[in-house]
């Protein structure tokens, strides 16, 4: 039972964290709830469609299907991210002023919150697919341990949940006119996170051999198997054995979102009328 | 991708070692090692490579169902689904044993790879 707890913890955890986030950046957002609850019910048939397709889905592009699978999505909510932020660049003071209500706020936000709906879609899809394997694997057998398992599985799910809850709680004892500037960090961290590790997923399948060479290894002081590392591994990417190429990725997309963000961001405090995207 | 294209002077960098890194790949051949799994263990338990030479793991899960190969300092991790094979890819390493397992079993279903 133990062993389903942490299993299916470590799996969630990082989703929980990403969810806490991403319901801190929208608390002013209307109808925040029904796109994130829609993001984590994508992401659960999600990961159930490629639990039962594990097999074919590994054997796509010579057997390395899976981790190009994972570059791609990863490489998806790294856009999701980056759009998200230079879109508040642009009209999150609008949102937070008391142009909130007025319809066309509420129609650009609805657009954002569909980036950040794909986001969570994603981190609960990566994650959910291997749970999903790992639950059915126990259900099949129908051992007498089941009952044990099933119940480790959701005391873990719990914990998941309980992790989104605090990330959330803790992001919000910010004060609102710093939490903006935290919040638009956490997400472009994340972002350059998330390309670091869609960078080392082709660098598994080979896809990516420039710049493979190992920088610097941190494992004797953290882990990025530890929880904290694991957590930190998940805020903003932290890797204790990077390649020259996931830093280099790292680095490339935190300098784009800052030049995006000063290019689309809006100097103007009135409402100015967004460009055709 | 054109994550770096404010950044010329790196895309340049990037990839005039992408060509050299490619010649130096298609030179140095990959370890194949085959290595099977059924009843939560590894077959055989523990397998050998040369350092400094990438390695190429073929597994067989002989299973019905999957497992996750995971190793934390080879940093792998991939889900075999029931009944297939699976590549894992590993960079070259450093002489040392790694330590692998099923996450699924993590006490029981151990292995390790010793790199000379």
């Amino acid at each position: 039972m133990i062993a389903a707890l942490i299993i299916v913890f470590r799996e969630v955890f990082e989703a929980g964290l990403i969810i806490g986030i991403v319901l801190a950046v929208t608390r002013t957002v209307p109808h925040r709830n029904g796109w994130i609850a829609g993001g984590v019910l994508a992401g659960v048939l999600a990961a159930c469609l490629v639990a039962v397709f594990a097999g074919a889905l590994s054997n796509l592009f010579a057997g390395m299907g899976q981790e190009v699978f994972n570059a791609a999505i990863l490489a998806l909510a790294v856009v999701m991210l980056t759009w998200h932020n230079v879109w508040m660049a642009r009209h999150g003071k609008e949102l937070a002023g008391e142009l909130r209500a007025a319809g066309q706020a509420v129609v650009t936000g609805e657009k954002s919150l569909l980036a950040l709906a794909i986001v969570v879609g994603v981190a609960v899809l990566r994650e959910g697919s291997e749970v999903v394997l790992f639950l059915y694997g126990v259900l099949a057998t129908g051992s007498d341990t089941t009952w044990g398992v099933a119940l480790g599985g959701f005391a873990g799910l719990v914990l998941g949940a309980l992790v989104c809850w605090l990330t959330y709680v803790g992001l919000l004892r910010i004060p609102p006119r710093a939490l903006f500037t935290t919040t638009t960090v956490l997400i472009a961290l994340l972002a350059a996170g998330m390309a670091a590790q869609a960078t080392a997923f082709l660098e598994r399948a080979n896809w990516l051999t420039a710049l493979d060479s190992v920088v610097w290894d941190s494992s004797w002081l953290l882990s990025d198997s530890s929880l904290l590392g694991k957590a930190l591994h998940t805020l903003i990417g932290y890797t204790d054995q990077p390649t020259a190429m996931q830093l280099t990725v790292y680095l490339a997309i935190l300098a784009v979102t800052f030049v995006l963000m000063r290019l689309y961001g809006a100097p103007a405090k009135t409402a100015t009328p967004a460009p055709a995207e | 991708m054109s994550f770096s294209r404010p950044l010329s002077k790196l895309t340049l960098f990037a990839a005039i070692a992408l060509v050299s890194a490619a010649g130096a790949a298609s030179a140095q051949s990959a370890t194949e090692i085959q290595l099977s799994y059924k009843d939560k263990k590894f077959d055989p338990a523990e397998i050998s490579a040369p350092a400094n030479t990438p390695i190429v793991i073929k597994l067989k899960n002989l299973d019905a169902k999957a497992m996750e190969f995971e190793s934390k300092t080879l940093k792998v991790e991939k889900v075999v689904a029931g009944s297939t094979d699976a590549t894992i890819n590993v960079r070259a390493q450093k002489p040392g044993r790694y330590e692998f397992f099923d996450e699924y079993n993590e006490k029981v279903a151990r292995g390790a790879l010793v790199v000379k």
